[in-house]
């Protein structure tokens, strides 16, 4: 074992193991130099022993017997970016090879050990994103199976180097081993309600990375707006965004955020939600819409999309077709949720169709009838498709492989988790993790208390639980409150999905979250305080 | 057209602000009494400007007569809790002027930090700071926070609270504060202000002699909220104290006693106190010009009645913490706060002299401060400026404070929505 001390007991020299550090509830300038993990890693050791690193004399490099080499422009990106992170402003350090000390760290060996490093692919459900870091005498290992679990691991180093009393980069002798307990966690941005200049969602890209979040869903469209431009059908953002050039979303914009994602192992799963939720879609594609009645004649006003119409579909068919090519990921997200019945019972001619079909007046069967035809096209697209809880508990018949969106407050959601999985679907969690809700005070408490397991089941039911997603609905928030309201509250769900489920201690977790927060303010993003106190550097920028 | 002279001078609480706008064709015309006035007049006269579709500047043919309905329209920034850089205090000063707020309260130490870098006695800013260099306000940066200000016509007024909220100061300054007792030996901790030595007075005095000499104001903030008892309580030097000046066991008479001197030492210094209400409250003997402050949320309007009818001129900043956040539209909740409306003789009504928006800083720091402060802030700034009876829809407010917040927005603060929307130029930071 690790939990050893090799130097004569100092103060400082605090024997970790598993991870789990002493401090107050406040935390002292003496622990700003202790090692600060955010999440957690599963397995975690680290003694005294420090070394020194040094901008002029440390490198990351590929190993010998690593798969990857140069050619891998994930591994290249990220070795710099960690180097930055750790050593600040890379113009500010000369190249020159200075003196090395014995104690000095010179370099981090990456290891990719799969035959294919994944250098050139996506990150998927099924990724291996597990890793083992050794900080030793003069060089560090990083292995993983793939480039995926390198970045992982990348972020992990960049954390376990701290600044002694003089200014200097030390790193203890460390051994990790590390692995995610969910496959999926992710981040869920609205840039309907408000649209989100490209700079504020590549900026938040780079905190999830930095939080091991690997899922970026975006929300992309919605009523109030609809800032993608498709190529299929130009007139849904022209007549629908807020503006038709200065807010969307254009097909380079789009490669952008999914290049700088697949950067930093981040999936892109983009959000079409259907049927209701369209309102912005209706303004360029006529017919769309249910047109709602007032007595027998229209008012005006439109609601869902049209159930009853092959234009309908025709039209879903189309820019299905278009979404599943320019988003690579083998997941698009239908929405399916709060959809409005009244503008549908307003209809004469829906009303018709009810009867047809021998609905009577049960609108959840029209509702259903229209996800059904909607799930079957987007799976001849080859892709796999998520949904919001409502289309699994109006009993629409799914594939085996959907995923569904727990939200609602009501029924418990620990609950519909148990019905969800118990049905035999994966399941995902948010309800707890609706981080649009503000309220006064240390409100990531109760985020990071939530575990998507938490209901009861079987074994098998629980492994039907592949993560969860902290949501940023748009209502209130835009580019100029958006970074602080995610950041670090998010955080407190990157370690919950990512940790053992027994990493549970609040105390603990404050000081850890408040020195990781500190780090992410230091790297340009303003990540809001938890409670009083101060960074060494504090946020900058305005 | 400005009337008196008055362009070196400091705006105060007599300071006449009203003034007229003439707009029509060929020239437009600003008169005011004094300068302050012309910066009221200008802003209103940058915000009827707009442009056209082809991108062009227009202002319609407008008059306009004004004046603020309360002269002291204020807004606290708390530096202890978090250290706000220098650029951040500049920037909500900017915000402020916007919203035609006109005095800063500078709410600039406390338990966590004294950041003040003090002239008399460094140690308190040297051993007191988050970090004594990096988080501290030299001289000059206060200088330069009231000279901005001042360009304005903004009033700073700034807040030492004591003999509470003092922890940091105790730092520097060893014997300042009550050493608490476990039994019959000190425990380590420490407690408010210790108001049983001279050598406290004689430290008050000199800080609040520096502080007259670096801020012009003639308003000092003293605090005197949320005394803890406790830590008195248990040191038995306070208990002898206390029977040797008649107390008994009355611990609000030992905080009065030292309130007393301290709001006696101010107005020997010719400054006029505002003091949080707690100091009323315990029913002190208090100079009759001292301002109080309502802070406590439930029955503001019960105190508002008790103060004025005391004769005390009063603030209200209780309806207004806004770092009280919320989901939601929360706004509203500020515009709909009616300052005078409480029962009360007209001359009663007379002695509320205005309020302050307080965005206390627990969980604020320069990474979130501008959205959480803009654009709520300017809710309580319409109440406290304009006419209650013409403002009192929400709704008819809302196209209009909606405009305001992407202007805010053109002129570089970084004001959150209130809704959902979009403005024609988005924030382009982070």
């Amino acid at each position: 074992m690790y939990c050893l001390l090799k130097c004569a007991p100092l103060i400082l020299a605090v024997a970790v193991c598993h991870g789990w550090l002493f401090g107050d509830f406040v935390g002292k300038q003496k622990e700003l130099n202790e090692i600060s993990l955010w999440p957690l890693p599963q397995k975690f050791q680290s003694s005294a022993v420090a070394f020194k690193l040094s901008p002029a004399s440390f490198q990351i490099v590929h190993a010998k017997q690593s798969s990857a080499g140069p050619s891998c422009s994930i591994l290249e990106n990220a070795f710099r970016r960690y180097f930055e992170y750790v050593f600040g402003d890379l113009k500010k350090h000369e190249k020159s090879r200075k003196k090395v000390y014995d104690s000095d760290l010179v370099e981090l060996q990456v290891w990719i050990t799969s035959a294919d490093p994944e250098c050139n692919g996506y990150p998927s459900l099924q990724t291996d994103e597990s890793y083992e870091l050794s900080v030793d005498e003069s060089s560090a290992v990083l292995k993983a199976a793939n480039a995926w679990g390198a970045l992982r691991g990348l972020e992990t180093f960049s954390q376990l180097v701290y600044e002694d009393d003089y200014g200097a980069n030390n790193i203890n002798k460390t051994e990790i081993s590390d692995f995610p307990r969910f496959a999926h966690r992710g981040i869920l941005l609205d840039s309907s309600r408000h649209f989100l200049p490209l700079k504020v969602i590549l900026a938040n890209l780079e905190a999830m990375a930095m939080n091991k979040f690997n899922v970026f869903h975006w929300h992309i469209v919605d009523d109030q707006s609809f800032p993608y431009m498709s190529g299929t059908f130009p007139d849904l953002s022209q007549k629908g965004a807020y503006h038709p050039f200065t807010h969307v979303y254009t097909p380079s914009d789009v490669k952008m955020v999914i290049e700088f994602a697949r950067m930093r192992g981040i999936r892109v799963i983009p959000e079409f939600d259907t049927p209701g939720h369209t309102r912005s879609w209706g303004n360029g594609i006529k017919d769309l819409l249910t047109p709602c009645y007032s007595g027998c004649s229209p008012s005006g006003t439109f609601g869902p999309v049209n159930p009853i119409l092959n234009s309908s579909y025709d039209f879903m068919t189309e820019f299905f077709k278009e979404i599943s090519t320019v988003f690579p990921d083998a997941y698009i997200h239908l929405g399916g949720d709060e959809v409005d019945f009244s503008c549908w019972k307003s209809n004469p001619d829906i009303q018709k169709f009810m009867v047809q079909q021998g609905f009577g007046t049960d609108y959840s069967k029209l509702e259903s009838f229209y996800i059904q035809r909607l799930l079957d096209i987007v799976a001849a697209t080859k892709k796999g498709y998520m949904v919001w809880q409502e289309v699994f508990d109006n009993g629409v018949k799914l594939k085996a492989d959907t995923q569904i969106h727990v939200w609602k407050e009501r029924p418990q959601y620990q609950d519909e988790m148990a019905k969800v999985t118990a049905a035999g679907f994966n399941a995902l969690l948010s309800t707890p993790w609706y981080l649009n809700r503000i309220s006064y005070g240390q409100d990531w408490v109760n985020v990071y208390k939530a575990d998507p397991q938490n209901f009861t089941g079987t074994d098998a039911q629980k492994k039907l639980v592949i993560g969860g997603e902290a949501c940023l609905w748009g209502e209130y928030v835009d580019a100029t409150n958006l970074t602080p309201r995610l950041w670090p509250r998010a955080s407190a769900v990157a370690e919950r999905l990512w940790s053992d489920k027994s990493v549970t201690d609040v105390g603990n977790a404050y000081n850890r979250l408040a020195q990781h927060r500190c780090r992410m303010v230091k790297r340009g993003i303003p990540a809001e305080p938890l409670f009083v106190g101060h960074c060494r550097q504090e946020y900058m920028g305005l | 057209i400005v009337k008196t002279r008055g362009c070196d001078g400091y705006p105060d609480e007599d300071s006449d602000e009203s003034y007229n706008l003439s707009v029509s064709e060929g020239q437009a015309v600003l008169r005011s009494v004094t300068v302050w006035g012309a910066l009221r007049g200008l802003e209103s006269f940058s915000q009827l400007v707009y442009q056209d579709d082809y991108g062009s500047y227009f202002i319609n043919k407008t008059e306009i007569v004004d004046f603020p309905r309360f002269a002291f329209r204020g807004l606290l920034l708390d530096t202890s809790r978090h250290y706000l850089p220098l650029h951040a205090i500049l920037k909500t000063l900017d915000a402020m002027a916007y919203s035609k707020f006109n005095v800063f309260h500078w709410h600039i130490v406390d338990d966590p930090s004294f950041p003040y870098q003090s002239r008399t006695f460094p140690d308190l800013s040297n051993k007191g700071a988050f970090h004594p260099f990096t988080h501290v306000y030299t001289q000059s940066d206060v200088m330069r926070v009231i000279e901005h200000a001042r360009m304005r016509g903004i009033r700073v007024v700034p807040e030492f609270d004591s003999p509470g909220h003092t922890l940091s100061w105790g730092k520097g300054q060893p014997n300042l504060l009550t050493p608490c007792y476990k039994g019959d030996v000190p425990s380590g901790s420490f407690g408010p202000v210790d108001p049983t030595v001279d050598t406290t007075y004689k430290f008050m005095e000199s800080l609040l002699k520096e502080v007259k000499f670096v801020f012009p104001d003639s308003y000092v903030h003293l605090g005197g909220d949320e005394v803890s008892f406790a830590c008195w309580q248990s040191n038995p030097n306070v208990r002898t104290f206390m029977e040797k000046m008649g107390f008994g066991k009355d611990f609000t008479k030992l905080e009065s006693f030292y309130m007393e001197s301290i709001m006696n030492m101010t107005a020997a210094l010719n400054r006029t106190s505002i003091v949080w209400q707690d100091v009323f409250d315990y029913r002190e003997r208090i100079p009759q010009d001292t301002v109080l402050e309502i802070w406590k949320g439930e029955t503001y309007q019960a105190e508002l009645s008790r103060m004025t009818q005391a004769g005390h001129r009063v603030l209200l900043s209780a309806p207004w913490y806004i770092n009280h956040i919320s989901y939601g539209q929360d706004w509203r909740n500020s515009y709909a706060v009616q300052p005078q409306n409480f029962s009360g003789t007209e001359e009663q009504k007379k002695l509320v002299i205005g309020g302050e928006v307080a965005m206390w800083g627990e969980y604020v720091d320069a990474t979130n401060l501008n959205p959480r402060l803009w654009p709520r802030a300017c809710a309580a700034a319409e109440r406290l400026w304009s006419d209650e009876e013409k403002t009192l829809d929400a709704d008819l407010a809302f196209p209009r404070l909606e405009k305001f917040r992407c202007e805010l927005l053109r002129r570089g603060i970084q004001a959150e929505p209130l809704f959902v929307g979009h403005c024609k130029h988005e924030y382009d930071g982070l």
